[in-house]
């Protein structure tokens, strides 16, 4: 499946300049609001979703190459960090919904994966 | 240099029982009695997202030798807490309407939460808190820092290496947007091991904080070299600034 279909699908609000999103297929995904668990734990290209707008999300997406980072609950990043990751080709979504439903709809769509096993 | 400094014991980080967390035991005569007798001449108080005790402190502490600096531990949008240090209460006041404005309205339950009390110099109770105060206000760490700069505080992220409301843990490592050239350090942390353990603390100006919610963690782990214990002086010596400059006695 293809970043297009799920943003599709999930009606997700692009923050950032739109891309070729049809050509890119995200590896998995990842949930976590703790910018040091994901660091440590989200696969590379994967989609991240998450509730924390600060501006530091956009060095971990670029740290672990990601797909799309998909901020929850309508939280709002500012514009530098927008500016930032328009830089960096970093995707950023927003929705209104959280991440819980996010999740289970990507699930859904088919967005499985073989997590790394976290100690 | 003429002027002579001589080092003063700081304790930055203070609670009381306005803060849901604090033991009881937090009361302005007695913070006041257990700092003078460990020696420590400069504490802070910080309660979380608060600021209706300190005065209460500071007149407690009026005729002796400890100097009461006005200051809140803030609870910003990222879940990452921060000392904001002022000059004067009138000062912590106004940043304390910021927050209280960006404070979600949700009401304590003490029997979860613990209780929150404002008391007056003696330590009797004058009302409690009803709006719970450990939250997160949704004021982002560099609006928050912006608010402070512009009121002439001190903005220190807090116990950054914990892993509950520290920033490493939740932003995984120093925003860059904003300049914070004091970083603070929990009890857990040895000084000299911060750096090796977060690298990015090197070149930053280091405080340890006792994060007091009892008498007994009232640790002054800062000596301060100073003219006076004034918070003009303690921003000077942070900005390694006239010679003045402050160490972790670990």
């Amino acid at each position: 499946m293809n970043l297009q279909e799920i943003v599709d699908s999930l009606h997700l609000m692009p923050l950032t300049a739109p891309q070729e999103f049809a050509g890119i297929t995200p590896s998995c995904g990842y949930a976590s609001d703790l910018l040091s668990c994901v660091m440590a734990g989200a696969a590379h290209q994967s989609v991240w979703v998450t509730l924390q707008a600060h501006i530091n999300i956009v060095a971990v997406a670029t740290l672990l190459d990601l797909s799309a980072i998909i901020i929850t609950e309508g939280a709002q990043p500012d514009t530098a960090t927008i500016a930032k990751a328009n830089e960096e080709g970093i995707n950023l979504f927003s929705t209104s919904e959280p991440t819980f439903s996010v999740v289970g709809k990507l699930w859904q769509l088919g967005l499985h994966c073989q997590q790394p096993q976290i100690k | 240099m003429s002027e002579s400094l001589r080092p003063f014991r700081a304790e930055l980080h203070v609670h009381t029982v306005l803060s849901p967390c604090a033991e009881v035991e937090m009361i302005p005569p007695l913070i006041v009695e257990e700092a003078l007798a460990r020696g420590i001449e400069i504490i802070a108080i910080t309660d979380h997202n608060a600021t209706a005790n300190i005065e209460a402190v500071q007149k407690a502490a009026a005729r002796t030798n400890l100097v009461v600096l006005a200051g809140m531990e803030l609870q910003s949008i990222e879940e990452v807490h921060s000392l904001c240090l002022f000059e004067s209460v009138e000062l912590a006041k106004e940043f304390q309407g910021y927050v209280s404005r960006a404070l979600p309205q949700i009401k304590n339950q003490p029997e979860h939460f613990g209780e929150q009390f404002v008391v007056d110099e003696t330590g009797e109770f004058i009302r409690r808190e009803d709006q719970l105060l450990l939250v997160s206000a949704s004021l982002a760490l560099n609006q928050a820092w912006k608010l402070v700069d512009e009121l002439g505080g001190l903005f220190i992220p807090a116990h950054v290496n914990r892993k509950a409301f520290g920033l490493f843990e939740n932003l995984g490592f120093l925003p860059l947007d904003i300049p914070l050239p004091t970083v603070e350090i929990s009890r857990h942390l040895n000084s000299r091991d911060a750096v090796t353990q977060f690298p990015q603390l090197a070149g930053r100006q280091l405080v340890k904080g006792g994060d007091a919610h009892r008498l007994e963690e009232l640790a002054g782990f800062n000596e301060f070299y100073l003219a006076a214990p004034t918070f003009a002086e303690i921003k000077k010596a942070i900005s390694r600034n006239e010679e003045r400059s402050v160490k972790i006695i670990d």
